[in-house]
């Protein structure tokens, strides 16, 4: 017990730092910037593991050696509880003056062996498991004890525990989580290559991969328009996609909500996140399309101030970078910035900052599409440059400075009304992909734990006897009654008590001396 | 009408902070009471056990804690007062928590603000109802207090209008996951409070009546302790419950199960503070104020989960409102 409580005290300290500096498991981009912030600091709590609490080597130690203490602690219980199960009750202690509860009662023309049967009966009535005994003296007396679910709930508790903890190994080695960006209208195929970020189990393997395919028909958002205070407030996402059976070309309508996921294929598919995509299109000096696509613009606020990042490798004589900022609809700060004050498009306006020179995407080395390495490349316009930043508003096309080309921001419902632009730039959807195979043992063992849990601590184990000593001068027994906790059992004195009224009431003693 | 509701619910939460005042002020002067009378008649009130014999002539048996003790002439008409004025509040305060539920729409415990709104009146609706149980009466300061201060923040600092419920917030599990989570709260609160007054009572005894006079009137620190433990208990359980509840909420709403979120850590060290509370009742040399301190300990946890780290710490559970 002092080495468990020790290890469990420990524990719930050495998870505290977990909380306190960015992990790299749920927050990566928090430890970039932690060390962005603290060059000095972060690499000293990396040597510590500091960004990896819950899988650094101290933590598995300690979770480990609770682990082993606590299976080095059942294993054994499990053997002495099931011989206990199989065994009677106790003999009845020659003294019961010193144990709980203890009560007597004189019991004035009743035999030992009526007084002794009566109270075999009630024991067992109440679920008591019974023992008759006599002492040397010639005393009869039962020897009943109760609960052994107390400890049977106990040992399930704590081996569905080490369930727990060995399911999610299992889950953590087998399964694999992705994350995939779609923009409406397009599809994605469930291969390897097609996610933007995965990550394997130790032990994933390509072929658990079912290649269904899956379309976004469309992302619709409604946003809260009545409520002054809450005004823009997102109310509901949904993404409407037609999903293909692998080799199979009759798709299947299905939407995906926030805390709806789709189960397709043997996954498991989240709606994560959305925003715009605007659909930019880039001619280069000669008057070649160099580029023209939707790109996905990230989400910096609740009104989707979004920035996003253009590369044009093939524009000619120069490669183009751009740094946009979308909003969807734009407002002007007293200070002369931009900014959007309502997330859905009544009024869009993209900002574009435009480099030329090499993106350096030649050198081999993998880049974000969602950051632009401005190093080699100068600025033709926007704030550091003579031209300032492109303003745009769907469906306009604007020419680049110096004659190195031009750029139009798409719109991509050019049949609506001109004052309706809420169609004009297409949305995407971040979707989390995830496959865990054992997650549903998790929940068995999770559920056995609380059940577990439940029996062990509410349900009582006792032992309780009763005497019956014979009295030789007058014609009677006197009764006595004593308890013994096996474990927390504070209602203890109460239920010895409560068996002494009824033993007496059924034998029909008046409850005075 | 949403308005009206709004705006009678925040009247009703500030006539029942009004309400919790004066019964605060009733409790404490019932502990005052309780110390006067302590002093004029020392040697009686310390019997910590009466005997009722149900059972004449039998060894005398402890009652349920002794409920008489709390009883005597002169502490029981504040005492009377303070509770009744308890319940009065409470009840305004749980219609505060009612028309706050309707003028929104969905359950009153979305953000800080709601989330201490609930959770006080639960808290004080628990400790309405353990009377039933026990008296426990003598926590009426504490608990008062609390829920004092935690609608005092709520509607100063925490305060924001009605909004819509955001898309990830849109679930069921939002009804059971929370509410339980108060519910466990609420009874880890109670355990607290107990263990507090147990560990005041083990001081006194230790300095040989020394402490407060008002302590000789209560149940003495091995009932106290007792009486903390099978109410953390029931709060252990809902705890464990509110865990497994939201690793299956989150799984449906972030696709894991546990992610090891700021949130989720600390539900885990409060779960374990208490695993070991429980493991610490059987270890020798750790029952008694050594246990009492792990509950108190872990209550810290439960309030440092709900303060700090929604407000300061970056994590999924963003839903302060604020």
């Amino acid at each position: 017990m002092r080495t468990a409580l020790f290890l469990l005290l420990l524990l719930a300290i050495a998870a505290v730092p977990g909380s306190l500096v960015p992990q790299r498991s749920s927050d990566p981009n928090g430890v970039q910037q932690y060390f962005a912030n603290n060059p000095d600091l972060a690499p000293v709590l990396d040597s510590l593991q500091a960004f990896d609490v819950y899988t650094s080597a101290w933590f598995s130690a300690i979770y480990l050696l609770l682990f082993i203490s606590l299976i080095g602690c059942v294993v054994p219980r499990t053997a002495h509880h099931y011989r206990a199960l199989r065994s009677a009750p106790p003999k009845t202690p020659a003294r019961l003056s010193r144990l709980a509860g203890f009560t007597t009662v004189w019991a004035p023309g009743v035999s030992a062996t009526e007084a002794v049967e009566s109270a075999r009966g009630i024991l067992k009535k109440s679920g008591y498991r019974v023992r008759l005994f006599e002492s040397p003296r010639g005393d009869l007396s039962v020897s009943a004890e109760r609960g052994y679910l107390r400890e049977t709930g106990n040992l399930v508790f704590h081996t569905a525990l080490v369930g727990v903890l060995v399911s999610v190994g299992i889950g953590g080695s087998f399964g694999y989580s992705g994350q995939k960006v779609i923009v409406e209208g397009d599809s994605f195929a469930n291969v390897l290559l097609s996610y933007e970020s995965f990550l394997p189990g130790r032990f994933f393997d390509e072929s658990v991969l079912q290649p269904y395919r899956l379309t976004l028909d469309e992302f619709e958002a409604v946003y809260e328009q009545e409520n002054p205070a809450a005004r823009g407030q997102p109310v509901d996402y949904t993404a409407s996609v037609t999903t293909y059976a692998p080799g199979s070309e009759a798709g299947t309508g299905a939407e995906i909500k926030v805390n709806d996921p789709l189960r397709l294929g043997g996954n498991d598919i989240f709606l994560l996140g959305n925003g715009y995509a605007p659909i930019i299109t880039v001619r280069d000096g000669e008057g070649n399309v160099a580029f023209s696509d939707a790109v996905p613009f990230l989400p910096q606020d609740g009104n989707l101030t979004s920035i996003g990042v253009v590369k044009v490798p093939d524009a000619l004589p120069e490669q183009i970078g751009m740094i946009g900022f979308l909003y969807p609809t734009q407002a002007t700060l007293t200070t002369g910035a931009l900014t959007s004050n309502y997330p859905d498009l009544l009024n869009p306006v993209l900002s574009l900052q435009v480099f030329t020179g090499d993106l350096g995407l030649d050198g081999g080395i993998p880049r974000s599409v969602y950051s632009l390495d401005t190093d080699g490349m100068t600025e033709v316009a926007g704030r550091t440059a003579d031209a300032p930043p492109i303003q745009l508003t769907p469906g306009e096309t604007i020419e680049l400075p110096d004659g190195i080309g031009s750029v139009t921001f798409e719109n991509a419902a050019p049949d609506a009304p001109a004052d309706d632009l809420t169609g004009s730039v297409p949305r995407f959807v971040s979707l989390d992909i995830h496959r865990d195979p054992s997650q549903g043992w998790v929940l068995v063992f999770a559920i056995l734990v609380l059940a577990g849990l439940l029996t062990s601590l509410f349900i009582p184990r006792r032992r309780v006897w009763v005497k019956a000593i014979n009295d030789e001068d007058a014609d009677g027994v006197r009764l006595e009654y004593a308890g013994l906790a096996r474990g927390e059992d504070p209602t203890l004195d109460r239920a010895v008590r409560e068996i002494a009224d009824r033993h007496s009431q059924q034998l029909g003693i008046r409850l005075t001396t | 009408m949403t308005d009206l509701l709004v705006s009678s619910s925040l009247t009703a939460v500030w006539s029942a902070m009004g309400v919790y005042t004066l019964a605060f002020i009733m409790f404490t002067l019932d502990l005052a009471k309780r110390s006067a009378w302590a002093q004029q008649t020392p040697a009686a009130v310390t019997a910590s056990a009466s005997p009722r014999g149900q059972l004449a002539g039998a060894t005398a048996t402890i009652d349920r804690v002794n409920t008489d003790t709390a009883q005597k002439p002169l502490s029981l008409k504040f005492e009377r007062i303070a509770f009744a004025l308890t319940v009065l509040g409470w009840l305004v305060h749980t219609a505060a928590v009612v028309m706050r539920g309707i003028a929104q729409g969905y359950v009153p415990w979305s953000n800080m603000f709601e989330f201490s709104l609930t959770a006080s009146a639960i808290i004080v609706g628990v400790f309405i109802a353990v009377q039933v149980w026990q008296n426990l009466r003598f926590l009426g300061s504490l608990i008062t207090g609390f829920a004092l201060i935690a609608l005092g923040l709520a509607t100063v600092n925490f305060y924001v209008d009605v909004k819509p419920l955001p898309p990830a917030l849109q679930s069921s599990w939002l009804v059971i996951h929370v509410f339980v989570a108060v519910l466990g709260t609420s009874f880890f609160a109670l355990g607290a409070g107990l263990s507090v007054v147990q560990l005041m009572q083990a001081r006194a005894a230790a300095a040989k009546g020394a402490g407060l006079k008002f302590l000789q009137t209560l149940p003495g620190a091995d009932v106290l302790e007792n009486l903390a433990y099978r109410v953390v208990v029931v709060g252990f359980v809902f705890w464990t419950f509110t865990l497994i509840a939201g690793a299956i909420w989150a799984e449906r709403a972030w696709g894991r199960y546990w992610g090891w979120d700021t949130k989720e850590v600390w539900t885990f060290i409060i779960w374990t503070i208490f695993a070991g509370y429980l493991h610490a009742r059987a270890t020798r040399g750790w029952r008694g104020s050594r246990s009492a301190w792990l509950a108190i300990i872990g209550f810290g946890a439960v309030l440092f989960n709900f303060t700090v780290v929604n407000l300061f710490f970056k994590g999924l559970h963003a839903y302060s409102g604020l």
